[in-house]
């Protein structure tokens, strides 16, 4: 288990540098730079060029590419240009942003997605199994950025339940140690500021978990109709287990591998930056940053993002792999 | 009352003002309560509160608060007044400005404010080294005064002088006109020298490819003079300043303001309508009729120009013929009435009318198609196709809808006899960049004026040869460079006018629209003054 898991990480190393190398070129050949960008209409010819060189922008890409992975080597990952803050302190503010959004939003999705999708099974054809396929069909296609308008519409506009943007009120003066708000909340032990933060959790966690959640229920429902058909249930029925053990024991275990694999690749994508949710919302965290850094062509935030964001990729596909071992002893991983 | 004297310079000028009295207020706070909070949207955080590194909006909305200038805008206009400065006398050549300075200011570290404080101000952003060079770090310094103390570029800063305390005196290279209204923008903002030494606020580090700004005095220690001052900063989340109790002149009304950063417009609507803010700026103008039923719609005086832009390097827009006709063809009055907000007008030049030197009798292109197909004949050019870019994914104070601009004018080209041929790109970069290489031939852009000096606009686009322009007409370049000398107020203002009108005559492009972007407040927000230059104060505001 140790000697897979340290592999994994070693064989990282040569994707992440081909994957730098690409990221280096494929930015650079895209039109327009930084200082573009930055100027916008006042972009003059000679703004741009002298903001190139002042940048070391002219140099042969090779030369660049050179020195900046010298900066990578020793853990220095640039600076953006926009902000004018280290790459490496905006990773440290944005990404809890990004995994108490992305927890919140498969707590959500799992939650409802793995019952709803085991209870349409056993009811199948029934109309809670009609309603579970036709809301996850929906919840596929609703395109996320107009379900957190509508929902922030409905409990924040009209009814004034839950706020519709951040992640605390703006007057709220609670410290942050950790940057996960609910932790710190608990972490200070500020009851006012954990509801706070819950309450801003609550919105874009349900956007962002729709689709998961709808992808969850589907998967779920069917890998237990597989399940529920095999010959190991029967033979358990008909030793007169009880159906709930059934159900527990033989049934949801061995339907969860493929969930399990689904909610790993999703907890993946979301972490990657949930970028029309974390607009939407103004939620500050790594999906938000890296749109910007996409239009403003701001190279050391894309490269820097952009490898983290593969890191964090692999991690959570290696943590699915692991965690395929605990559910099936048949599977050992080597 | 101050004689302001006159004698170079700036229709500022003429504004005369108590030395002792700031008008800030616009007269809308009768009976304001005092205190109180407000949460104001900002569409990103600022990059830095330190106002000599910055040249976009929202660091300047905040920097407008903390720090004051030598001089400021007059509210609600482009007018320039006495700020830190109670008055300014030029030399006989208007090349030294002498500024007699208020007595008795405070930064808010306590150290007090006096003529050294200002020409180590000067001297700073004189003496910029490496990457505070460039445009995108100290972008106003470059325009109003050019190079640095490392002479590569002339520069029209020369020295500074503290004759006492309360004397400071500004040495030019040259006489310049446009250098008073250009005091008044946040960049040229008087900061405590002491909190600049103290926190090393010039201080960059790493190579060259990868120069780091590493002074934290932009977001953690701003130090001016102003009304309100800094109380924190949090990344992706807000700004926060709170009353000076020392302040100098009227106090803030409001205790705190805070500037919460919503990056999404309908967000930011959406927050306003759940009371989570009580203001936002730049509405989209397709809300502003819902917005009016509950909240407080303000519009700022136009301070912008929308224009198609020809590059005359491509032909055929090299053929003035074909330029008019184009101009003929467009029919700007129904695309104002059908795609722009109430209150926008047609432009007939490169500036708005807020501006001094703007013409009412330059030549101007009436809507009509017979002219443009007799132009179009005229030309001797067979089947003119115009290439024509416009860019995708962007909304401007002067585009709206940049898509349903280019629709309206595209219809009205092709009924006229050109083929159109439509080209887009997202706007940041590959759109700017076309235009500013010169790679579009005919374009939809437009400009966002920042102080109330015609060498702001038209100065900007035809003093010098560009290759979004592409043409090389002397007679304009130098007709400008006059006028921006100029310092004999009328004269300098009918240099303007008359440069209006060679250029429109010229047509290097079609001007179409002055737009006044919108500003939303809850009812219960008062004192509020729109500035076509955004240079509103908040601690005049008032939350009843």
């Amino acid at each position: 288990m140790l000697k897979f898991t340290v592999r994994r990480l070693v064989q990282l190393v040569p994707i992440l540098l081909g994957l730098s190398i690409l990221v280096f070129i494929w930015i650079r050949a895209l039109p327009g730079g930084p200082a573009e960008a930055l100027l916008g209409e006042r972009a003059t010819p000679e703004a741009v060029a002298r903001m190139r060189e002042l940048y070391g922008l002219d140099r042969p890409i090779w030369q660049q590419y050179l020195s900046y992975m010298g900066s990578v080597v020793r853990l220095d990952l640039g600076q953006s240009v926009v902000s004018r803050r280290l790459v490496t302190t905006e990773i440290r503010e944005r990404f809890p942003a990004t995994i108490e959004l992305t927890v919140a939003a498969m707590i959500f999705a799992v939650g409802i997605g793995i019952p709803l999708g085991f209870l349409a099974a056993k009811r199948y054809q029934g109309p809670v199994d009609q309603l579970s396929v036709a809301g996850s069909l929906l919840g596929v296609a609703i395109p996320v950025f107009f379900l957190g308008l509508l929902l922030k519409y409905l409990f924040a506009v009209k009814l004034h339940w839950l706020p519709t943007v951040g992640r605390s009120v703006a007057t709220s003066t609670a410290p942050h140690p950790t940057g996960f708000y609910v932790l710190d909340a608990l972490i200070t032990n500020d009851r006012v500021a954990l509801v706070d933060a819950v309450r801003h959790l609550i919105l874009p966690a349900v956007a962002l978990g729709t689709i998961p959640l709808a992808i969850i229920t589907r998967i779920t429902r069917a890998a237990v109709l597989d399940v529920v058909n095999e010959d190991y249930v029967r033979t358990a029925q008909a030793k007169g287990l009880e159906p709930r053990v059934v159900d527990r024991r033989h049934v949801l275990k061995n339907a969860m591998l493929p969930v399990t694999t689904i909610i790993g690749l999703q907890t993946g994508l979301l972490l990657s930056g949930a970028v029309l949710t974390e607009h939407v919302f103004a939620w500050g965290g790594m999906g938000q940053w890296m749109y910007q850094a996409i239009s403003y062509r701001d190279y050391s935030v894309l490269q820097a993002g952009i490898l983290f964001l593969a890191v964090v990729f692999v991690v959570v596909n290696l943590l699915v792999d692991l965690s395929y071992a605990l559910l099936d002893p048949r599977i050992r991983v080597r | 009352m101050l004689r302001v004297l006159a004698l170079g310079a700036v229709l500022a000028l003429v504004a005369t003002a108590c030395g002792s009295e700031k008008s800030t207020t616009g007269g809308q706070t009768g009976g304001a309560k005092k205190g109180g909070t407000i949460v104001f949207a900002a569409s990103s955080d600022p990059v830095s509160l330190d106002p000599a590194f910055i040249s976009d909006g929202e660091s300047i909305r905040a920097t407008n608060q903390i720090y004051e200038g030598l001089v400021k805008t007059k509210a609600g206009g482009t007018e320039i007044e006495p700020s830190l400065a109670k008055s300014w006398t030029p030399s006989a050549d208007a090349t030294s400005w002498t500024f007699d300075l208020q007595e008795g200011v405070k930064f808010h570290d306590g150290t007090p404010f006096n003529a050294a404080a200002v020409c180590a101000n000067f001297d700073r952003w004189y003496n910029f080294k490496g990457v505070l060079q460039s445009d995108s770090v100290s972008y106003y310094w470059v325009s109003v005064f050019g190079g640095f103390s490392d002479k590569k570029k002339p520069s029209l800063y020369k020295s500074c002088e503290a004759k006492d305390d309360k004397t400071a005196v500004i040495n030019l290279t040259q006489p310049s006109a446009s250098f008073i209204a250009a005091l008044s923008l946040s960049s040229f903002s008087i900061q405590s020298p002491d909190a600049l030494k103290k926190y090393d606020a010039d201080k960059v580090s790493g190579t060259a490819e990868e120069p780091k700004f590493e002074s934290d005095y932009g977001l953690k220690h701003p130090t001016g003079t102003g009304a309100l001052k800094f109380e924190s900063f949090a990344a992706n989340d807000k700004t926060v300043l709170v009353r000076n109790d020392d302040y100098w002149g009227p106090k803030s009304i409001l205790d705190k303001v805070i500037f919460r950063t919503i990056p999404e417009l309908a967000a930011r609507r959406q927050a306003l309508e759940a009371n989570e803010i009580q203001g936002y700026d730049n509405a989209d103008p397709n809300d502003v009729e819902a917005l009016k039923a509950n909240y407080q719609v303000l519009q700022r005086p136009a301070f912008n120009v929308a224009y198609v832009g020809f590059n005359q390097k491509k032909k055929p827009l090299d053929n003035p013929k074909i330029r008019q006709a184009i101009a003929h063809a467009l029919n700007r009055d129904a695309l104002i009435k059908a795609k722009y907000p109430a209150g926008s007008q047609v432009a007939n030049e490169f500036m708005p009318p807020e501006v001094f030197g703007y013409n009412d009798n330059v030549t101007k292109y009436d809507y009509n198609p017979d002219k443009a197909k007799q132009l179009i004949a005229e030309s001797g050019v067979k089947n003119p196709t115009l290439e024509f870019w416009y860019p995708t994914s962007i909304s401007r104070p002067y585009m709206p809808d940049p898509q349903a601009n280019f629709q309206a004018f595209k219809a009205d080209l092709e009924k006229v006899g050109f083929k159109v041929t439509p080209k887009s790109a997202p706007w940041r970069p590959d759109y700017l960049n076309a235009v500013q290489s010169g790679v579009a031939p005919v374009y939809l852009f437009g400009w966002t004026g920042d102080y109330g000096d015609p060498d702001n606009f038209v100065g900007v686009f035809f003093q010098q040869p560009s290759a979004q322009w592409g043409f090389d007409n002397k007679a304009i370049f130098s007709a400008l460079n006059d006028a921006e000398k100029e310092t004999d107020e009328a004269k300098r203002t009918d240099a303007y006018k008359q440069a209006n009108e060679q250029i429109m005559q010229f047509l290097p492009g079609v001007p179409y629209a002055h737009t006044g972007p919108f500003v939303v407040f809850a009812k219960n927000v008062k004192g509020f003054v729109p500035s076509p230059v955004t240079t509103e104060l908040f601690s005049v505001v008032s939350v009843g």
